[in-house]
């Protein structure tokens, strides 16, 4: 029918257009406007003024700033590499408990996840206070000085980081391993292997894209954080979020503003697209999306069964090997 | 087979890790004390205070507000989008998907920046109005991948049943897809609630003076105000939060029943 042609045409689009309309307006757009005034000279008295210049870009290479950029660099990445680390047996633990337990400490996980997250920041600010629990605790057992202060530095920006993001590492590696055939894992020590070995050469690869998903999902928003080294961070913790905030609200210098900005996108394209390359992986957003619609709705409990057991070639390839090497082992003892 | 207990030890670790903090801002929200500190006896003093604190429903009021046009918005906009990806693929989809899934990988720090420098621009005052646009449009992408997740789990076939049997396109859509794939517009709608009563940084950038909701009053509690009060407030929200947790498993479970 050729009717039916421009029909299906006429009907995408009429699909597409309304939220196509509305992210350029509202995303695409403000993103422009942001970059462009990053090349408008600052007005004397907030806002900015007429006429371009490249003065703002000049002014970033002041050292100031390349330091704020290293710092919120290393602070994210190590408060990412935290999260993968202590999310990675977590999330096989989740995946390994049987069915009634693992809806229960599912639970358990996200409620902190959806609790807001100004309280708990604020909730670890008491923690970490002076003449809070965990201080007086640890000078108790002599192990910090009483003079030492746990607040208001890059490690309490890190512990609070790691405290913010962890389920949002946790969450997609337990819907990457909830998939994965730990039947492998047995065959694998069955073909000799250890039980690490099996861990890093059969879990590892088998989980890669949850891995790579909680790796963005905990980097990204470290990057551009604004909140936690605000309220338990001091001035040798300053970060990126920091200084456009500080630009925006206290200074009123817009191009500033902006072209820190434009310094944090640029961060945060190099740093995901450099993850992408190095994983070569290219189907990372729909697994996103999938894990988004696994975990963020409160589907704690996706069967095995609703869902295609992802078994990537990697685990099939070194089973294979394994059996290869076994049976030419055979082979020699026979002869 | 002998299995590690380093993963239930690292687990039991973590869950100590999250609910310690929280366990401390439940009791200091008792004690009487005016600087948190020693405890100096049970009080409901600073539950007291809050709940004649005005300010704290007025923003209470703003942030529901916001919620439920920005949750409203954003279902309808993201089950739309949803439908247009799964139905249709090509260029076309392939640039649409790209839209949608830009605003989750970028900071919301620069969400928000750039929606407050865009207003500045064009001269518009800030206000719920503002608070809500930005509100959708992050919700919006939230939205449009639950949705599309469950329809990559729909068995279309009951439609091409049901026109088999002679309902037409719209009869089919609105009597048979529109209520098996309800469950998975609520729970979108429902994370899109979350986030926006939940959101700080975007609507810090984008609220003016009268427009605080509950997330940028408390940030100011927290600048200015007395910490105890804010261990009052942070267990009212623990407690709904439990409850809103709670029942979104449940109706997931009752979603999960029907399908």
């Amino acid at each position: 029918m050729p009717t039916m042609i421009p029909r299906r045409r006429r009907e995408e689009w009429l699909l597409t257009l309304p939220t196509f309309f509305w992210l350029t307006l509202f995303f695409i757009i403000p993103t422009v406007i942001v970059l462009a005034i990053a090349f408008k000279p600052a007005a004397p008295h907030g806002g900015f003024g007429e006429g371009w210049t490249l003065r703002t870009l000049m002014e970033l290479g002041n050292p100031n700033y390349p330091a704020i950029v290293f710092r919120t660099l290393w602070i994210s990445a190590v408060a990412t590499a935290l999260c993968i680390l202590i999310a990675l047996p977590v999330g096989y633990c989740l995946a390994r408990a049987s069915r009634k337990w693992r809806q229960f400490l599912m639970l358990l996980v996200v409620i902190p996840f959806w609790t807001n997250f100004l309280i708990r920041i604020f909730a670890w600010k008491q923690v970490l206070h002076p003449e809070g629990i965990l201080k007086k605790t640890l000078v108790a057992l002599h192990l910090v000085a009483p003079d030492a202060t746990l607040l208001y530095n890059a490690g309490a920006v890190m512990l609070v980081m790691v405290y913010t993001y962890l389920p949002f590492a946790i969450l997609p590696i337990y819907a990457a391993a909830e998939k994965f055939d730990f039947s492998l894992l047995e065959a694998a020590q069955d073909l000799g292997s250890s039980r690490l070995g099996a861990f890093y050469r059969i879990f590892i690869p088998g989980i890669r894209r949850g891995l790579l998903t909680a790796t963005l999902m905990v980097l990204i928003p470290a990057l551009g954080a604004y909140v936690i080294p605000d309220i338990v961070g001091g001035p040798t913790s300053e970060m990126i979020g920091n200084k456009i905030a500080q630009r925006t609200f206290v200074d009123r210098n817009l191009p500033h503003a902006s072209a820190l900005t434009g310094l944090l996108l640029v961060t945060v394209l190099v740093v995901t697209g450099g993850l992408y390359v190095l994983v070569r992986m290219r189907k990372i957003p729909r697994a996103l999306g999938r894990s988004l619609a696994a975990t963020g709705t409160g589907n704690l409990t996706t069967t095995a069964e609703n869902t295609a057991p992802v078994t990537p070639e990697s685990i099939a390839d070194l089973v294979a090997e394994e059996e290869k090497n076994k049976e030419e082992n055979a082979e020699e003892d026979a002869t | 087979m002998k299995r590690s207990s380093l993963p239930l030890l690292t687990t039991i670790a973590v869950l100590v890790f999250f609910y310690f903090p929280l366990v401390l801002v439940t009791i200091e929200s008792f004690n009487a004390s005016k600087y948190g500190g020693p405890w100096t006896g049970f009080s409901l003093r600073w539950y007291k205070t809050l709940f004649t604190d005005a300010e704290v429903f007025r923003a209470l009021k703003n942030t529901l507000i916001v919620g439920v046009v920005s949750t409203l918005v954003s279902m309808v906009l993201g089950t739309v989008a949803a439908f247009a990806l799964h139905r249709f693929k090509g260029k076309l989809q392939a640039a649409h998907y790209g839209l949608i899934y830009l605003p989750l990988v970028v900071p919301d720090i620069l969400m928000g920046i750039s929606l407050l420098l865009f207003f500045v621009a064009l001269k518009v005052e800030l206000s719920l109005v503002t608070i809500s646009i930005a509100h959708i449009s992050f919700c919006i992408s939230y939205v449009t991948m639950v949705v599309l997740g469950r329809l990559q789990d729909f068995d279309f076939s009951v439609m091409d049943a049901a026109q088999d049997l002679g309902a037409d396109r719209l009869t089919a859509f609105r009597k048979i897809l529109l209520p098996l794939l309800a469950p998975g517009i609520l729970a979108g709608g429902l994370l899109a609630f979350t986030l926006s009563i939940d959101d700080f940084v975007i609507t810090f950038f984008v609220s003016g003076p009268g427009s605080t909701t509950l997330p940028v009053y408390i940030y100011s509690m927290m600048k200015h105000g007395s910490p105890p009060v804010i261990n009052a407030l942070s267990v009212v929200l623990l407690a709904v939060t439990f409850v809103l947790v709670l029942y979104s498993q449940f109706l997931n479970h009752g979603g999960k029943e029907n399908a």
